[in-house]
This record gives structure tokens, sequence and C-alpha cells, in this order.
């Protein structure tokens, strides 16, 4: 009986883990054709992501934006909306972020910094409820308008930062690289470490996480979404508003990638830059899915997925492999780790359906531990996206 | 505004427009063949750069486009057929495993550039061939017979996919596996063959688009030179609500735009080069916003299919 | 289950392939990339090479190190490839690595990256970190603050961060409305239909200045003369550039010149179409040896050779190198392969000649 509950949980743990290695050990042959030591590349990678101060610090600050935009993709997901507009609605969030805090650049920190986290938010929600009001009132669908929508932030941020954000230093210079002016220091996120990027919109990502799995498992509004992500012909038949509740989805996905954009802004760079996104969209989308569309789950994807990135960096730098082998490695990576999913969830059934078989010879409260249990399991499953 | 209207600059923006689209035809009417199954393939942007390059490659070292042609093709069937084991066989959320594909073919092709080809050259690929007679009506003859054979090909492919999809038991049992593959299953069609086979045909549609930019339209591999037209060939497929012919009027909305921003910059109309450049992707939302209430798309979509499930 | 073995067999196999394919030529890797590099050298100018380097290399005898983080790719023809040609050169010129040892880093077009590469390659002791873009400031000086012993340089930019008390950054500026004034003067002379056509990426940092002097130096040779410039409103959008290419040559443009590494497929349709290109930040005649008339590049090796004689002599940074044809930071480099007569050829070098004199004595202003 026992054997029940923990081997599909091990295998659940480990099979993501084999998945890794398969990946690794096929960027290992390619490092080898390239003329490089696999293992002393790998040992750079971990150590680099890992092994020091330095490195774990930029593990952790890179995991900050991946959390943040992927608590959204969890909220999307999960309410049954493909939301790959994640770039679109950082950069929009990061842009009405920094035009608060330069706008009200006398306000005292303890009421401007919240502010422009909010200001951040509520232009990604923005951005990502134009997608969810398309799609709720008239059928857009939302890859189409997301896919259309990065694309148009993009530019919208070319023309701010040329004009009117544009940094005055920039302007009277003449050189016009387009930037904008360097936000307040009272709205400047608190580096934890010195010498090191790490600041504390790390532990704002962390309670979020918390925050978002209780509105999802512990409220009405929560199980709505969710619901109308599993089943909407069912939601719409339980009496849930399910338009509402797909452009609510979105707008919340939107609100928490614009939040990633506010705090990369407050914590990292200050000022709204071109290249200050480049791909957290995706990336977002990616840790979301490693940690199951759970948020706390999401917490230690974030953190492997991040320090893989860091790592391949520093595997670029220190031993010179082109930084395309290292895409191509984490293209396998997320390829075998969504594939490995499959066996996890048939040893589960398995697992399951011996314990029903058994069930009759047991005493009737484990079963109906085993039977919660199941539920939980289940409640792991991928909502059927639209 | 009245430059825009010259005789000079309406026939440049049609054919800039049917150039333009000629990717995007490709690369949408196999995602099409693939959604319509049940297959959302989102690795599209990584299949085009690795049909790009290989076609390139190909091209470079044999000066024969045909035969760069043929493995741009087949350099995509393979890029599919993972796809396809990742998605059908092991049933791994679609979404996810095509970010990872495209990812993979980002990476690997720039990575086959930079140890093959190192710096980039240009080569010759497909010409401009004027269709004989044809070409020579005035106007008419610029405007749609005066194109590499590969944007002659991709329009072709409209209704040669349309009689595919409608006129064919194959698009039968493809429309049959996206909308009902329990019931499909239960007549006797493979629900995990016929996806494999559209996966397959779409990763070499998107194989022969990244060609058609890199051997015939620029005639050059350039690291991420797709620059996320994979993205927009996919957002295509559901503008074209899943219909060859749609598909087409969205690759040519699309393109057409994209071409009279460029013409609207050219003529130094008073619009900021940044919102001339956001057009297209305005209007393709705005058009399909005002049409899409009545579009129904696959049930199956996105599911996974396991037998006795 | 035979059914689910034969799909994991085939997965297998299309790996195996593509490692295949990956490997197979790549057991001779440093052939190609040893090739490529020796082209690159080629390519810099030579003239530049007056100076003897030999007193650059630091004086205990162990190698100078520099790292270089770029926002784009090596081989990009343009602003990264420029820079790291530069230094190929400055390396020869040493006497290889065991003078002048080079890091790099590709495709560091996320800031945050490019930060925890600065604050690496600083922790790593290397002499000199330089951070190929102006988005790099930010992360830059405060890397800057924390080791003082290295030298750091950015660029474009005239700010050494002076004002926040720093004094071991470089900042470079390329005048690339110098370089953009006399392509200008040469495409009008080039020109028979009087329109020209500029394909850049977004209006802003040195390809705005590109492009705007190249307009002025139109300008000045034919007033009459019509400019028109596209917008891609990207770096990287190699498609659109083309289209672009195709536009203004449906315009009327019957010479075209562009900025950023996307105009690699615009100068393939303007050879397709004979249309003649000028090119800037590194020389694109290989894309296409018939049209490239000329290339405006960035010469970097007086600069970095700059940097490292300062560095060595105890001077760590607050130096503003401005690359102005004056002090050879920017180099004409005339195509010999192009097809345009002796005549044509000779016209423009004199014309050319004339523009860059009156820019060095300040009697030509172009327009920023």
């Amino acid at each position: 009986m026992r054997r029940t509950v923990w081997l599909p949980r091990l295998l659940e743990a480990l099979l993501p883990i084999a998945a890794v290695l398969l990946a690794f050990a096929i960027g290992a042959l390619l490092l080898w054709g390239l003329g490089k030591n696999p293992l002393e590349a790998y040992w750079t990678l971990v150590s680099g992501a890992f092994g020091s101060v330095a490195g774990l610090t930029a593990t952790l600050t890179k995991a900050t934006p991946l959390m943040l935009v992927g608590l959204g993709i969890c909220i999307s997901f999960r309410g049954g909306v493909i939301n790959i507009g994640g770039e679109g609605q950082l950069i929009i969030g990061a842009l009405g972020a920094t035009a608060l805090g330069l706008a009200l650049r006398s306000w005292p920190g303890w009421i401007l910094l919240p502010l422009c986290l909010l200001a951040g938010a509520a232009a990604g929600a923005f951005w990502g409820g134009i997608a969810g009001v398309l799609k709720a009132r008239l059928n857009v669908n939302e890859i189409l308008s997301t896919v259309m929508l990065n694309a148009i932030a993009f530019q919208l941020m070319n023309w701010l930062l040329r004009g009117p954000l544009l940094d005055p230093v920039q302007r009277d210079a003449g050189t016009h690289i387009p930037q904008t002016e360097a936000l307040p220091e009272q709205v400047w996120l608190l580096r934890l470490v010195p010498r090191t990027q790490l600041h504390a919109g790390i532990f704002l990502a962390l309670a979020l996480a918390v925050l978002v799995y209780f509105l999802l498992w512990r409220t009405t509004i929560g199980y709505r979404i969710r619901t109308v992500g599993l089943n909407p012909s069912a939601a719409r038949y339980a009496g849930i508003n399910v338009p509402s509740y797909v452009a609510l989805s979105l707008i919340l996905g939107g609100a928490f990638a614009g939040l990633a954009g506010a705090v990369e802004v407050a914590g990292l760079h200050h000022r709204m830059l071109e290249g200050m996104s480049g791909g957290y969209g995706f990336s977002g989308i990616v840790a979301a899915l490693f940690g199951k569309l759970h948020p706390l789950g999401l917490i230690p994807a974030s953190f492997f997925f991040g320090g893989l990135l860091v790592g391949a960096d520093k595997m670029q730098r220190a031993i010179q492999v082109p930084s395309a082998l290292i895409t191509v490695v984490n293209g396998l990576v997320v390829m075998f780790v969504v594939a490995s999913d499959l066996y996890v969830r048939r040893a589960k059934r398995r697992y399951s359906a011996e314990a029903a078989v058994r069930q009759s010879e047991e005493p009737a409260g484990l079963s109906a531990a085993n039977r919660l249990d199941d539920a939980g399991v289940a409640s792991d499953r991928s909502p059927s996206l639209p | 505004m009245n430059e825009l209207f010259t005789l000079t600059a309406i026939v440049g923006i049609l054919t800039s427009g049917i150039r333009l689209a000629t990717p995007y035809l490709f690369a949408s009417l196999g995602e099409m063949f693939a959604q319509r199954s049940g297959v959302v393939n989102l690795g599209t942007e990584g299949i085009m750069l690795m049909g790009a390059f290989s076609g390139y490659y190909t091209v470079l070292h044999t000066g024969n486009p045909w035969l760069g042609l043929g493995v741009a093709l087949l350099t995509g069937a393979l890029m599919g057929l993972l796809m396809a084991v990742i998605s059908v066989t092991m049933q791994a959320e679609q979404g996810i495993s095509g970010i990872g594909l495209s990812l993979f073919g980002l990476g690997l092709s720039s990575l086959l550039m930079k140890v093959l080809v190192g710096t980039p050259t240009g080569v010759t690929g497909f010409r401009p061939q004027r269709i004989p007679l044809l070409s020579d009506i005035p106007i008419v003859g610029e405007v749609f017979f005066d194109y590499s054979i590969l944007t002659y090909l991709a329009f072709l492919l409209v209704p040669v996919t349309w009689f595919v999809l409608t006129r064919t038991t194959l698009g039968l049992k493809i429309r049959a596996v996206g909308q009902n593959p329990e019931a499909a299953d239960s007549l006797g069609v493979s629900v995990t063959r016929v996806r494999y086979t559209t996966v397959i045909l779409g990763g070499a549609m998107a194989g022969v688009a990244g060609a058609s930019l890199s051997i015939s339209i620029l005639n050059i591999f350039q690291e991420n030179m797709t620059n996320g037209m994979g993205y927009i060939a996919v957002a295509l497929v559901y503008f074209g609500s899943w219909r060859p012919l749609g598909i087409m009027a969205g690759a040519l909305l699309f393109s057409l735009v994209n071409a009279l921003q460029l013409w609207i910059q050219v003529l130094g109309l008073p619009i900021s080069p940044d919102f001339a450049v956001m057009l297209p992707y305005v209007l393709t939302i705005v058009v399909l916003a005002l049409t899409a209430r009545q579009i129904r798309q696959p049930a199956a979509l996105t599911k996974p299919y396991e037998r006795g499930q | 289950m035979t059914k689910k073995l034969l799909s994991v067999l085939s997965l297998l196999v299309v790996l195996a392939l593509l490692v295949g394919a990956c490997a197979a030529p790549a057991a001779a890797p440093a052939a190609p990339a040893a090739g490529a590099e020796a082209a690159a050298t080629d390519a810099a100018p030579a003239e530049a090479a007056t100076e003897a380097a030999a007193d650059s290399a630091a004086p205990s005898g162990e190698p100078f190190r520099i790292a270089l983080i770029m926002p784009s790719t090596t081989t990009d023809y343009s602003w990264s490839q420029s820079m790291y040609d530069g230094l190929m050169a400055v390396q020869a010129e040493m006497g290889g690595e065991s003078a002048l040892e080079i890091a790099v880093t590709e495709n560091m077009f996320q800031v945050a990256d490019a930060a925890n590469a600065i604050r690496d390659y600083a922790t790593d002791g290397y002499d000199l970190v330089i951070a190929h873009g102006a988005q790099y400031g930010t992360p830059l000086f405060e890397v800057a603050k924390d080791f003082p012993e290295t030298s750091f340089a950015w660029g474009t930019t005239s700010n050494t961060g002076a004002d926040e008390g720093l004094t071991n950054v470089f900042a470079y500026e390329p005048a690339a409305q110098e370089g953009g004034y006399l392509n200008g003067v040469a495409a009008a002379l080039l020109s028979t239909k009087g329109v020209l056509g500029v394909i850049g990426p977004v209006e802003a940092g040195d390809a705005k200045l590109y492009i705007n002097g190249f307009v002025d130096g139109v300008k000045a040779t034919k007033p009459e003369a019509v400019v028109n410039v596209t917008y891609t409103g990207a770096f990287g959008d190699t498609a659109l550039a083309a289209e672009a290419a195709n536009t203004q040559i449906k315009a009327g443009a019957d010479v075209l010149t562009g900025s950023a590494q996307q105009v690699v497929g615009a100068v393939q349709v303007a050879k397709d179409a004979g249309v003649f290109w000028f090119g800037s930040q590194s020389d694109q005649a290989p894309l296409a040896p018939d049209i490239v008339v000329m290339s405006q590049v960035y010469d970097w090796t007086q600069v970095i050779k700059e940097m490292i004689d300062s560095h060595n002599s105890g001077t760590l940074g607050g130096k503003v190198f401005t690359m102005t044809l004056n002090d050879g930071g920017q180099t004409t480099i005339y195509n010999d392969a192009a097809t345009i007569s002796a005549e044509q050829l000779s016209e423009i070098q004199t014309a050319v000649d004339a523009a860059a004199q009156g820019i060095m004595d300040g009697s030509i202003v172009p327009a920023k």
C-alpha cells in the first residue's frame, strides 16, 4: 500500500531529471564534436549557476522575472488560454512603471515604489486584457492576438524610447541611445548581497507564488478559473460566466508579466531601455510548465531554469562554447522534460488502478485517504487548453 | 497621401506583398494540416530556420537550388517527425514542446552556420522567372507573373491543400481525427498515423518556407533570420480559421499591409516609422475582430489522444 | 509496446542524424574558423598598423587580457563584427594569443545577462572589459565601482562615469555621421536617377547618426536628389529589410545603403537588381563584390591599442574616443571588384577625399 504513494512521487521527481540528463548527453556529443571537453563544460555550467555567491545570486536574479511571468502563465493556462504575450505585457508593464516613477519623481519612496509596481501590473493587465476582451467578446484567438500584441508593444517601446520618454541627456548629446532617464533612487529595490544584482524582487515573487496558490485553490475565483480551463461547457452549465473568466485569466496573466517588467526596472536596470526583456515571455512559459502549472512548483522550476540559463552563459564565457550550442541544449531539455511527463502520468494511473483493486481489502479510512491523494494527483493534470 | 495612389506605388505594394506572403503561405498551410488533425506546432519558427539553413548550405556547395529545396523539405520533415514523436507518441503538452523545438532549431541552425560556414556569403538560388507572354501584359504581368518559382508554388498550394483537405480520404481522416479522435479511432482510422502524417507534412512545408527565404527571396542565411515569422505563420492559421483560402487571405493581408507601410515610409508620409511598422499587426487583429464571431476550431486541438482514455 | 519502442527508436535516429550532421564536419572546426578570422584580419585596414605594438604588451610578459561582450555575433557584418575584427587585428599585430588574450561573449541582447558577464570577466581578472553596446551602461558602472583595478569600456557614448567618481571607464563614440557623409557624397555622384534609398533599423544611436550624415552628404553634392529612408523597427528583421530594398528600388532608387546586421538580405536584393550598395560599420564587400562600391568601416584598432597602452601606463579610464576620420576611427574601404568604370571610381575618390579633408579641417560639419 505504501508503495502506491511514494513510488509515483519518486518517479515524478526522477523522470524529469533523467530527461535533462538525456538532453545533456546529446549536448555532450555536440561539445565533443566541437573539440571541447563535455565534463569540463558541464562542470562549468553547474558551478557557474550554483557553485558560488556570484552564480547563485545571478540564478536567483534570473529566477525572479521567470517566476513572476510564470505565475501569470499559470493563471492563464489554468484558465484555458494560451498566453504567449508575456513578452509584450512585460514591456508595457516596464514602460508604465518607468513613466510613473519619472513623472512623480519627487514623491517619497514608501508610496512611489508600490505605486510604480502597481502601475506596471496595471499596464500589463491592460495589455493582456486587450487579448482577453478580444477573445471573450469577439472570439479572436489569443495565440494570434498575443503574437501580434508582442510586436505592437515592441514598436510602441521603440517609439516611446526615441521620443516622449527619451533621456534628455541623450537628446542633448545627440546620441539618441533609446533609453529613459534613470529612476529616482527611492524606487530602487533593495540590493540583497553587495557586489551582486540580487534584489528584493525575489521576495515579492516568492510571496506572490504563495498568494497565487491560494487564489487558484482556495478562492471561488480561482476555482472558477480552473473549472473554465478544465471543462468550459461544464463551467457554463454550472452557471459560470465563461467569457468573463477567460478575459480575467488573460488580465491576471498580463498583470504578473507587467509586474515582472516593473520589478526588472526597479530592481535591476533602474531605467527603461532596449534589451531589458529579450525572451522572458517565452522562458516564463517554459518555467511555468516545468513547474506543472502549479505556483509552488514554479518556485523550484524557475530556480532550475534560471540556473540553466545563467550556467549556460558562464559556459560560453569560460570555455568559449558558441552560445548557439547552449540554445540547442535548452531546446532539448524543454522537449524531453515535457515528453517525460507521459511516463509519470502512466505510472500514476497504473498505481491508482492497483490501489483501486486493493481497496476492498483495506480499512475504509485508509482508502478514503488514498482517494484524496488520487484527487490531488488528478489536479496536477494540465487543463484542456482550447 | 496622393503619392500612394500612383501606379508605381500600387504595383509596388502588390508585388512586395505577394513576395512577402510566400514564406507565410508555405508555413501556415503546413501548420493548418497539423492543427486540423489536433496538433498545434509552435515549433514552426525553429523548423523554418533549419530549412533555411540546410537549403542555403546545399546551394552554397552544389549551386543547385532544386537540390537545396529538397534538402530543406527533408530537414523540415525530420524536424516535424521529432515534433510528432514528442507531441503525439509522448503526448507532451504541445505549446511547450513547440517552444522547445523552436529553441532547438534556432540553436542548431546557428551552430551549424557557425561551424560549417562562418561568415555568410550570398548564393544564387531561385531567380525570378517571368512567365512568357503573360508577363508582357502591362501592369498585370508585372504584378502577377514576375516571381521566383517558389512564389507560384506557394499560391498553387492553396487550391491543392484545399482539395486534399476537403475532397480526399486523407483530408476526411485528418478532419475526423481533429474533430473527434475517439470516433475516428472506432471507425478504424489510426489517430497516431494521421497525426504523424500531418505534423511531418507541416514540418516539410515549414522547411520549404525557410528555404523560400534563404535560397529565393534573400539568397543568404543569417542567424535567427526568420525573426518571429514562424509565430506569425501559426497565428495566420487562426486568422484563416483553418481553411486554405482564409489563410491565403490572412497572409496577403498581413504582407500587403507590411508592403504598404514600407511605401508609406519611402514616400515620407507623416507617420512615425514605429507606427508604420505596427500597422500589419494592428490590422490583422482588427480584421479578425470584425469577422471572427462564427469561427469554430477543431474540437480536439491541443488534446493528445490515448486509446481507451 | 513495439510501436512505442519504434517511436523511441525513431526519435533517437533523428537525433543521431542531427548530431552526426553537426559533429562530422565539426571534427576539424578550427579550419573554417581560422579561415574566417584570417579573412577578417585581412579586411581590417593595414594603414592603422603603423605604430609599433610591441610596447603594448604587458610589462610582466603575461598576455594582456581583453573580454568583449557583444549584442550580436562576430559575423554580423556590422557593429559587433567591426569590434571583433579590430581586436583580431590588434592581436595579430601584437604577436598572437601569447601577447593578447581575447574572450568573446556573443548574443547578449539581454542586458541582465550582459551584466553577469561584465562582473564575471572582472572577477576573472581581465585587464579590460569591453561592453560593446550603449544599453550596457548601467550595469557597467555598477561593476566598475567594485573593480577599481580593471579597465572597462563601452559605447556608443561619451560618458565615462566621471560624474559618479569613476576613473576606470573608457567611452567610445563613432562619429558615424562623418562616414555617412562620405558615403552620401559618393552615392550622389553614382546615382543617375537622383533617387537614393536608406534602410535603417530603429531611428536611434549610431544608425541615426550615419543616416543623417548620409542624407547631408547627398544633399551637399546633389541638392535636387531625393533620399528615401525606411526603418524596419528591428535590427534582425532580414526579410523586411530585403523587402524595404525592393520597395526602394521600385520607388526609383539606384543606389542603396543601410545599417545594422539585417542589411545582408537587402544587399542580396540590390545585387539581383544591379543596384549599387554602400556599406557601413563593417566591410560589406564580401556580401556582393560586384555592387558594394565602398564601406565606411569602424576601425577599432587605434582605440583598442590606446586603451591597452593607457591601462599599462596606469590610466585605467576616463578617456573618450570619438572615432572620427581625424583619429582614424573611421576609414573608407573601397572595393576594387565593384563594377564601376575607372573614371567613375577616380571621380568618387577625388570627391570623397575632398569631403574627408573638409570634415577633418572643420570646414564641413555633417549633420548629426
